[in-house]
């Protein structure tokens, strides 16, 4: 299975969790991405999100073909959520699950450092004063 | 021509618009098109880095466009 999905509502760990079912698996590894509520800055108030859908789904799928190709993990989940997001709420699930725990936790890692790098989403922080684009300037 | 750019997060915001219209050279490939949108866009050039997608891919600077492409520029990406 492959599950990419970006969403306007609230993403759920445990539906996440319950499609990662492949009798072939010993393991599940899940990484969830969640708000914080400090940068090394400043308190956030909120995160806006937004993604270049076709595009971010394009490259999410070229994460999860990576994913396959290089370890056996049967079924890969992303999903990641857009729009406005407070403190404490998902901003991303990603979830591998394959015969044993090495090759769970590998894959896992890869496909969120993967994702940070190339999906066409952005988040801007809203702190109290002001606002920031993350990373867009060096 | 008169081309579309599509523009997300900081960009947008440089830009003006989500979808951006601009007269541009026949013939202008990615390279020119980057240099286009920095002396049109001096903000441009604070960005750390930026890219241009070509029908939803990240293309490289020889690509030609024209207006049936659908391209988008694409300022550091921060999702996760």
């Amino acid at each position: 299975m492959i599950d990419l999905k970006i969403l306007d509502t609230a993403l759920s760990a445990s539906e996440a969790l319950a499609k990662m079912n492949h009798p072939a698996c010993g393991g599940i590894d899940i990484f969830i991405g969640m708000v914080r509520a400090q940068t090394e800055k400043q308190e956030v108030v909120r995160l806006e999100y937004e993604a270049y859908y076709g595009m971010a789904i394009k490259e999410m799928e070229k994460i999860a073909q990576e994913v396959k190709a290089k370890w056996p993990v049967e079924d890969i989940l992303i999903h990641h959520r857009v729009g406005i997001l407070s403190v404490g709420e998902i901003a991303v699930i990603i979830a591998v699950n394959a015969p044993h725990r090495k090759a769970a936790f590998e894959a896992c890692q890869y496909a969120i450092d993967t994702l940070k790098q190339t999906v066409p989403i952005w988040k801007k922080e809203v702190f109290v004063n002001g606002e920031e684009w993350v990373s867009a300037h060096a | 021509m008169t081309i579309n750019i599509l523009a997300f997060g900081i960009a947008k915001e440089i830009l003006g618009n989500n979808e951006n219209s601009f007269e541009v050279q026949e013939g202008i490939n990615v390279k020119m098109l980057r240099s286009f949108l920095i002396e049109r866009f001096p903000k441009m050039k604070s960005l750390a880095s930026f890219l241009i997608a070509v029908d939803g891919e990240y293309a490289a600077e020889d690509v030609v466009i024209n207006p049936e492409h659908e391209v988008a520029v694409i300022p550091p990406v921060s999702g996760g």
